[in-house]
């Protein structure tokens, strides 16, 4: 079964000042698939996936080498614009961040800063958004009161709904339930499922079960170095580095 | 872990007689203008006193009507916001989104520094160099004027303003910004979409205290704005603020006076308004933290 690759990482080295955060990554995510990123805390997960749309570029003093490649360019090249790769790769952070604006502004705000002015177009993207993110039923009659009134999970799927609008082609979700109880967990695991259909996409869990449900591929990460990366039943059934499977058995981490 | 429980004990102790110490001092103070400002009213009434459009304190037949006094805090320290709105705002502004970290590092302190130079300080330099500047631009009789006094109150004002503008944009989520950039915002839009509108109650907080700085400021005032007890017409006239009144006034007014009440009372007026206007900021400032997510 051969996949197309949506994004590359080649020989990747990072650097917070002095402390080297990745060492050599080399890994690819499939176009239509769902790649988990595993590891203790402290590996370097964050950091990695916040490359992946330049979101690190905000953190002063660091440095990075060797090379990214989204659909086989380099996102890195001078000639790319930082706002064009998060167009095309979206995130969706650990803990939900709705801004402290109306549920409506919240998604429209990807379409408006992106240029779109249709009204009737942003008022039925915030409706397909919404409807894709399972949160339309519960929000559909109060879409100007403030997101920030909805819970914790309804926020997530506010999020990622946001995420939606933009129509990219990635998603990258960092720890997306770290917060959540296992219900909303349930909800945003089921989204990431249907998702996967129109998007590539990269989760960060802490969450061993989940990594199993959700994800084709896994990689496993320990102390900046990536030790692992294989089928995602292949990796929980039968680890080929003992560190690995020191990890998901609970060994250590 | 006895000995630890004790020294907590006393700290505690120690704290609790200091804030109530400054309750005992600010309800004696507040006491005191009361008492020593009421009695005027026995004289005028309150509305002849806040309305009346002469300051004839040592007339043989005194009259006491603030109005000019009042008109010419309200010109001043208008003007002064002129000044130290754009600066101030402007200013953190660039040290929150411009400067690079380096730079912020050295400007933020120095803004801070600033803030703390003594108002006498200000106001020789308004008397030195703004005042023969003012008086040849304009070809005026003299360059003590309201003008004056707002461009150096402004001045004065920024700092605060901007220190504590800077402050509201600093306490703006991360995450927002991040979720901004993260859909493909760029940084104008996250600042003017996101950020200022997250961080707008807290600037309009900084606005106010920079505001209730300049309305309560007395020695670049006295300094600087001329002293005319008339209601002023042009930016361009000297003019004698409250505070400058009080000032001005309080050594020769004799004690126990109707002068000397007449002046407790203008400090009971600005002691009030300068209340307000801080239990304004304090309310915004709550809302703004609630908006935000953040601990009421
Ligand atoms: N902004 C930063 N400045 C300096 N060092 C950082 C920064 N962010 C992360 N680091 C360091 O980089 C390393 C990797 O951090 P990262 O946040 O990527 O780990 P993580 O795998 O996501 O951990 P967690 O599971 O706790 O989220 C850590 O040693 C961390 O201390
Ligand atoms: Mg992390």
């Amino acid at each position: 079964m051969d996949k197309r690759t949506k994004i590359k990482a080649e020989n990747v080295d990072f650097f917070y000042g002095k402390t080297h955060a990745l060492k050599n990554i080399n890994l690819k995510f499939y176009e239509n698939q769902v790649t988990a990123i595993i590891g203790p805390s402290g590996c370097g997960k964050s950091t990695f996936i916040r490359l992946l749309n330049r979101m690190n570029e905000l953190v002063p003093h660091t440095n990075l080498t060797g090379k990214i490649l989204l659909d086989g360019a380099d996102i890195f090249d001078a000639s790319v614009d930082a706002v064009e790769v998060r167009k095309r790769v979206g995130m969706v952070f650990q803990k939900p961040n709705p801004f402290p604006k109306s549920i409506f502004d919240n998604i429209s705000y990807g379409l408006t800063v992106n240029g779109v002015k249709d009204k009737n177009f942003i008022d039925d993207k915030v409706e397909e958004s919404l409807k894709k993110a399972a949160l339309w039923q519960e929000v559909k009659d109060r879409l100007h009161e403030s997101a920030l009134k909805l819970s914790g999970g309804q926020q997530q799927r506010l999020c990622i709904a946001r995420t939606l609008a933009v129509e990219s082609e990635t998603i990258l979700f960092d720890e997306p339930c770290a917060s959540l109880d296992p219900i909303s967990t349930a909800k945003i695991e089921e989204l990431i499922l249907e998702l996967k259909k129109d998007y590539t996409i990269v989760i960060v869990t802490h969450n061993m079960q989940q990594a199993a449900r959700v994800s084709d591929y896994t990689a496993f990460f320990l102390m900046g170095e990536l030790i692992e990366f294989g089928k995602t039943q292949e990796i929980f059934t039968a680890p080929k580095d003992d560190k690995t499977e020191a990890y998901i058995t609970g060994r250590f981490g | 872990m006895k000995r630890a429980r004790i020294k907590e004990k006393i700290y505690q102790g120690i704290f609790t007689v200091l804030a109530f110490a400054s309750l005992v001092f600010l309800v004696g103070i507040v006491i005191v203008l009361f008492k020593e400002g009421l009695p005027i009213f026995k004289r005028v009434s309150i509305s002849q006193f806040l309305f009346g459009q002469n300051w004839y304190p040592t007339y043989s037949t005194p009259e006491f009507g603030i109005l000019p006094l009042i008109l010419a805090s309200v010109w001043v320290t208008l003007g002064a916001v002129i000044v130290c709105v754009p600066l101030g705002v402007g200013s953190a502004l660039y040290l929150h989104e411009l400067a690079g970290h380096k730079q912020r590092t050295i400007l933020k302190p120095l803004v801070e520094l600033l803030a703390s130079i003594p108002s006498v300080v200000y106001g020789f330099f308004g008397m030195v160099i703004l005042t023969p500047f003012l008086q040849n631009l304009f070809h005026l009789p003299t360059g003590l004027t309201a003008l004056n006094a707002s461009l150096i109150l402004g001045i004065m004002a920024t700092p605060t303003v901007c220190s504590l503008a800077d402050d509201a944009l600093s306490y703006v989520p991360k995450s927002f910004r991040e979720a901004s950039f993260a859909v493909g915002a760029n940084r104008w839009q996250t600042l003017t979409q996101v950020v200022i509108p997250a961080a707008g109650s807290g600037i309009s907080t900084a606005i106010i205290l920079g505001m209730s700085r300049a309305i309560g400021e007395t020695m670049t005032v006295l300094m600087v704005s001329g002293g005319a007890a008339v209601i002023p017409h042009s930016y361009l006239e000297p003019v004698r603020p409250m505070t400058a009144a009080i000032a001005a006034e309080m050594g020769e007014a004799p004690m126990g006076g109707d002068h000397y009440h007449a002046l407790f009372a203008i400090a009971l007026v600005l002691f009030l308004t300068t209340f307000v206007f801080n239990i304004v900021a304090e309310f915004i400032s709550r809302r703004f933290r609630i908006k935000l997510g953040l601990s009421g």
